[in-house]
């Protein structure tokens, strides 16, 4: 392959593995972040985490994939991203931090107070990422300020605050509901009794919400941001008319299609911001030149087309396994069995809990 | 401090926060797996209660490792973008490949294992923490490639153009023989430092009276894989340092402070002196034998091993004027700890050994406080081993080809390296006091009771055997 092939397959496997990430890691926001509404007691609140519990990390993996595959094919994109977005990443890194470890350690103990800060931990942790990766999406589809290096490379040249315009924190909110509903939608699939039945019904009302967020934010992008507009549109109305096939059969309690159809909104949407960008990968506000593009921040073509076979051998090896996972946790979860749902696993003897 | 000198710091610190939960992984999912295997083979039940105890101690540590190891990826970005740029095209490569060959595998096959434990069948699910383990070696092969890059860059040519680092031979950057010696002297280190962890707690717990017959078994795991580990971090070692002589002898003369080239180099055990060239006000030093282990000779031509003035002159001559030693004092002392607590975890192994031998119980307070302790000197002496490899590369940040101080983030503000090493260091530390505080808890409630291990179907709906 080309050169240029090779660049533009990176940019889309790039977009393949986010597009993964919100799939996956988008529904466990959701459920982190309602875990609070919709678990009314320690037995429902257990089996929601439950559903995670065999996934989140995998899950979590595809945004190590992107973030690596980011620095080997375009280190130029990843070296100007990663450091110009320092603060919002140091956000997004002690979310991850402290949801992970939440997700491990909350039932560990009976006490309500320590289950109480670790359920804070849960949601604040899905709650940040969930609205900054649109942040910081619409950001650069939008592009932001930059600037050319003469000793080489382009660099970020804003502060924290310019990344939360008006814009970007749209953007934002249409991933938080994107996720929020999504979520409802898996633990609608996932679980059995009353948490269902409030599950399903905070998809609808939240999927409306998003529905109108993201139609703004996507007439917005597409008029105002797209460098592909025939593709564009088609990924948006891919993203629009999913959405609606999810709503439709979440009304219809048709869950696993809900489902379906809801994560081919997150393909749709990731699809619709990479069609936009293409072929810049970061382009600049200001200084035109300073524009980073698949071009000139990519690798070479030897370790692009190492990487390439890495990808072509590994990537199916990697989804059946993870498919099977899910295959092995089908079934659905109820609350009757959690057993002793407020006893901590190591609570001491003499720390008996109500 | 300036915003160098604090990215500094911050990776410092964690990355060595992060590399204490790294070794207890790799080693304990693997010594785990051997236990589960021994249950699966013997149908002993003893095995079952070892594996469940150890494996949720292994995952109590391995959250942690998860979610610190996150800010490692994301952090040669954040902090180092020039150096990111410099070597991307390198060393880009094996983080992503790290990512899909092993992360994947670790974390679906462990949660495959956590859970599993009513779904699947008992060879399968035991397949599934072999899995696990395997992926933790991946990693850990993928990740010591790069870092060997930046002790001996191979596989890549300088691109004037481009003024970066380029990537001609991956094969090189793979399997150089840097990176095969480091892998087995990290593997070998790791398998001590979770040897010492099964020894101390089997112990603690057999002098406890719980679950002393599966303790026992435990405890044998452990002393065997810390004797076996021991020999083989000392052999792994010895190869490294002639390695290191060859590419980096600059490191070896700042681990002895040693500043003239002499044949029949001395290796002191202990010096108390200021370390700067000066003479020393006491020292016990072994003739030859830093020769020895640089070179394999005691005496002699051939036994000549280079002292920190004549590279210095040397490096000038090469790279331009400049301070080529790194800061000696850490990097002599770190050479040290490395050596002498890994050892002293070996030492405390053969001992419990011998107190234990042919079923025997040994009790006393003072060996309880060394048995709830010992794993800290391994662990402190594997973070030295890498303060000693990391710190004794300065000032270089890939040696030869790039210093640290060029390929710091030029957006770098003093103030964001300021609020981020902060935080990090603030969170890691409530971070840490939870984590011990709950194997506390873990190892005083001891392994599970027999009747605590039956496990149901969980797909017909009956109760879980795990839940979070």
């Amino acid at each position: 392959m080309s050169l240029e092939m090779l660049q533009n397959v990176w940019f889309l496997l790039i977009a393949v593995l986010w597009i993964g990430y919100f799939v996956l890691e988008g529904f466990d926001f959701g459920v982190g972040i309602l875990l609070p509404f919709l678990g009314k007691n320690e037995a429902e609140r257990r089996t929601i985490v439950t559903t995670l519990g065999p996934v989140w990390d995998g899950n979590e993996v595809w945004l190590l994939v992107a973030g690596g595959a980011t620095f080997a094919a375009f280190p130029e994109w990843y070296a100007t991203l990663f450091s110009g977005f320092y603060l919002p990443l140091l956000l997004i890194l002690v979310a991850l931090i402290i949801r992970g470890v939440a997700f491990e350690f909350r039932s560990k103990r009976g006490s309500a107070t320590w289950r109480k800060r670790w359920d804070a931990a849960i949601f604040v942790g899905s709650f940040l990422p969930a609205l900054l990766w649109g942040v910081a999406f619409a950001n650069i589809v939008e592009g932001v300020p930059m600037i050319k290096n003469p000793a080489g490379g382009s660099l970020y040249d804003g502060g924290f605050f310019n990344l939360l315009n008006p814009y970007a924190l749209l953007g934002g909110l249409v991933t938080l509901t994107l996720f929020v509903t999504h979520g409802a939608i898996f633990l609608a699939l996932k679980t059995d009794g009353e948490i269902r039945v409030r599950a399903n019904k905070t998809a609808g009302q939240v999927g409306l919400v998003a529905a109108v967020l993201a139609v703004a934010f996507g007439l917005w992008t597409q008029f105002a941001n797209s460098n592909n507009t025939v593709v564009s549109w088609v990924f948006l109305i891919v993203a629009v008319v999913a959405w609606v096939a999810a709503l439709g059969a979440n009304r219809l309690g048709r869950e696993g299609w809900a489902f379906i159809f809801s994560s081919v909104t997150m393909l749709g949407v990731v699809s619709f911001l990479f069609a936009c960008l293409f072929p810049n990968v970061m382009p600049s506000s200001t200084v035109a030149e300073a524009t980073l593009t698949i071009r000139n921040a990519s690798s070479t073509e030897y370790t692009l087309t190492v990487m390439t076979w890495v990808a072509v051998i590994l990537t199916p090896i990697v989804l059946i396994y993870q498919s099977w996972t899910y295959w092995v946790f089908r079934k659905r979860l109820s609350p009757s069995q959690i057993p002793n749902p407020e006893k901590g696993s190591l609570d001491l003897p003499h720390e008996v809990s109500v | 401090m300036n915003a160098l000198d604090l990215a500094r710091w911050q990776f410092g610190i964690t990355t060595v926060y992060h590399f204490l939960f790294v070794p207890l992984t790799i080693g304990t999912s693997m010594l785990v797996a051997i236990m589960q295997t021994a249950w699966v083979r013997t149908g002993d039940e003893k095995w079952l209660k070892a594996t469940k105890f150890f494996g949720k101690l292994f995952l109590i540590n391995f959250a942690m490792g998860v979610v610190t190891g996150i800010v490692q990826e994301f952090q040669f970005g954040m902090s180092w973008s020039d150096y990111s740029r410099f070597v991307g095209d390198i060393f880009g490569a094996p983080l992503a490949v790290e990512g899909l060959a092993s992360f994947f595998l670790e974390s679906t096959f462990l949660g495959l294992w956590i859970f599993g434990w009513d779904r699947l069948p008992k060879k399968l699910h035991l397949a599934t923490i072999w899995a696990a383990a395997i992926g933790t070696m991946l990693s850990a092969y993928f990740i010591l490639a790069a870092n060997s890059f930046m002790q001996h860059p191979v596989g890549y040519t300088f691109n004037p153009e481009t003024n970066r680092a380029e990537l001609i031979d991956f094969g090189a950057v793979l399997f150089q023989n840097t990176t095969v010696a480091t892998f087995f002297h990290v593997i070998a280190s790791a398998f001590l430092v979770s040897g010492v962890m099964l020894v101390g707690v089997s112990l603690l717990l057999m002098m406890s009276g719980k679950a002393a017959d599966a303790m026992r078994k435990s405890l044998t795991v452990g002393i065997i894989s810390t004797i076996i580990a021991g020999i083989a971090v000392m052999y792994t070692g010895d190869v490294q340092a002639k390695i290191m002589v060859q590419q980096q002898p600059m490191k070896m003369a700042a681990a002895e402070a040693l500043y003239e080239t002499q044949e029949n180099a001395p290796f002191s055990l202990i010096t108390i002196g200021n370390l700067d060239g000066s003479e020393a006000y006491w020292a016990i030093d072994i003739p030859g034998l830093l020769s020895f282990m640089a070179t394999g000779n005691w005496t002699g031509p051939e036994s000549t091993v280079q002292g920190i003035n004549n590279l210095q002159a040397e490096y000038e001559q090469k790279y331009g004027p400049g301070e080529y030693a790194p800061y000696v004092p850490l990097v002599f002392w770190a050479f040290r700890a490395m050596i002498g607590l890994g050892m002293l975890g070996v030492l405390f192994a053969l001992f419990v050994w011998w107190r234990t031998r042919k079923g025997k119980l040994p009790s006393g307070r003072w060996l309880k406080v060394a048995a709830g302790s010992a794993l800290l000197f391994p662990l402190i002496g594997i973070s030295a081993g890498w303060i000693f490899t990391e710190m004794g590369r300065q000032p270089w940040i890939v040696y030869s080809l790039m210093k640290t101080e060029a390929g710091v983030s030029p957006t770098l503000t003093t103030t964001q390296v300021w609020i981020s090493i902060i935080t990090f260091t603030l969170l890691y530390g409530a971070l840490a006091v939870v984590t011990v505080g709950l194997m506390i808890r873990q190892v005083k409630i001891g392994p599970p009771e027999s009747d605590q291990l039956e496990t149901a179907d969980a797909n017909s709906g009956q109760p879980l055997t795990f839940s979070y």
